[in-house]
């Protein structure tokens, strides 16, 4: 019988909450990694290990490491680092963790950048053909900051990686990192004048579609959107029945790559919550030409949610389990995919990630 | 040789480190340094690109407010202390 935990990141340091299959009661732990603001936790597939990835305003970045599902913990930054050289800016902290297909551990950062790890996160490296690229001096922050926060490593390539930055937009490598390609085509940058540029659209987050490599969804700053070429043009997918273009989270589906999830949000100078104040998430099942409002068990009056780009996640049962954080610390759950709603707990801190595991 | 006192939040991220130090070092920079030998991983929590300290870790030679290059003489205390400007809402 496997078990399902709920990896959840908060400024206050993080949380895992345990269930059985049913995923009816959850029981909380935490918090962990000694308090530190934690914006991202996957788990190591070769090992099952848990890394979170953050920053103490005091101690500076690092990923912590759990190889005993939480119990105790090791942290690392050796080789977080852009050098000693003058104007090098510090490393903040660490925005986002990926697993590549030949067990490549890769970090976004803040300032943006992406560091990869051969050895689980004890060491890092740093990938500078990124950073290197033409663009980078253009380059300019979000209202969160100039972060790397989405990895999508292809499923079978090494050499194959998508990452996001805000607000800059979606890059390839397909050597390995060596080089970087733009795949920002058809992407609107609605706060530029003049036609979408190469870079400086504003990604919030994007992902793969189950067995399709080439099929990348995306929920951006100005609207949501897909591509069939693997992020070399998009379609702009916001005029299909979502109530705002705007928002944060998407996850897809572990098996249909015809279904996600995204949770629009009132315009970035409205507010940003959950449009008048209902809440709800939408899903689609034909890769976004429609969208289907769920909110049962969802609270339907005064509801002034906003729930962050990492705060959503799935899990790989059947049916699959959607989860989702809001700044404002309440954790929901459905276990019908998407379905119905339970409220698993409404008292953690501002909630900035949630990773959903299934364990055998 | 200077004694070199720990802040506890620092204790918890290397368990079973002690809370004082004997280290031999010139300055804050070498003190650092060698508190790597018994923490490895210990200078990368304190100081940052530059290299520096970090923003919110102050140090104190004898009382007094230091910084990386601060000389350190035989017999000193260093006090490490997290800043009270650090921190999260």
């Amino acid at each position: 019988m496997p078990d399902v935990q709920l990896l959840i990141g908060t400024p206050k340091g993080a949380f895992i909450l345990d269930s059985d299959p049913q995923r009816a009661d959850w029981a909380l732990r935490g918090p962990l990694c000694e308090g530190w603001p934690i914006h991202d936790l996957i788990v190591e597939p070769s090992s099952g290990a848990i890394l979170a990835a953050g920053g103490s305003p005091w101690y500076g970045p690092a990923v912590w490491r759990s190889d005993d599902q939480g119990t105790t913990w090791s942290h690392s930054s050796e080789g977080l680092t852009y050098g000693d050289g003058e104007g090098t800016k510090p490393i903040a902290t660490i925005w986002s963790l990926a697993t590549g297909p030949d067990g490549t551990v890769y970090a976004g950062v803040e300032p943006a950048g992406l560091f990869r790890s051969a050895d689980g996160g004890r060491t890092w490296s740093h990938v500078e053909g990124l950073t290197n690229h033409p663009t980078r001096s253009t380059w300019q922050p979000g209202a969160g900051g100039l972060i790397l926060h989405t990895i999508v490593p292809h499923p079978s390539d090494p050499q194959r990686v998508w990452v996001g930055i805000s607000a800059v937009g979606v890059f390839e490598t397909r050597d390995g990192g060596a080089t970087w390609e733009p795949r920002n085509k058809g992407v609107r940058a609605d706060f530029v004048p003049g036609p979408p540029p190469e870079t400086g659209q504003c990604v919030h987050k994007f992902a793969m579609a189950a067995g399709e490599p080439e099929t990348l969804y995306q929920q951006n700053h100005c609207g949501q959107y897909r591509s069939t070429d693997g992020g070399a043009t998009w379609t702009d997918l916001s005029k299909n029945g979502v109530p705002s273009q705007f928002g944060f989270p998407l996850v897809t589906h572990p098996r249909d790559p015809k279904t996600f999830w995204v949770i629009p949000l009132t315009e970035p100078d409205e507010g940003r919550f959950m449009p008048e104040a209902s809440a709800a998430v939408w899903r689609t099942t034909d890769r976004g030409d429609t969208f289907t409002r769920g909110d049962r068990g969802l609270p339907q009056d005064d509801a002034y949610l906003s729930v962050l780009r990492e705060a959503m996640a799935r899990d790989t049962l059947d049916p699959v389990g959607i989860t989702f954080g809001t700044k404002t610390g309440q954790l929901w759950h459905s276990s019908d995919e998407g379905g119905s709603w339970q409220l698993v707990t409404g008292n953690l801190p501002e909630i900035w990630a949630v990773e959903a595991v299934v364990r055998d | 040789m200077a004694t070199v006192v720990l802040p506890r939040s620092l204790l918890t991220l290397f368990p079973g480190v002690e809370r004082r130090h004997e280290i031999d070092g010139a300055n804050v920079d070498e003190i650092l340094s060698g508190l790597d030998a018994a923490a490895p991983g210990m200078r990368d929590r304190l100081v940052e690109e530059g290299p520096r300290l970090r923003r919110h870790i102050n140090v104190f030679v004898d009382g007094q407010p230091a910084d990386l290059t601060t000389l350190v003489a035989d017999g000193a205390t260093v006090h490490v202390i997290p800043a009270v400007s650090g921190g999260t809402d």
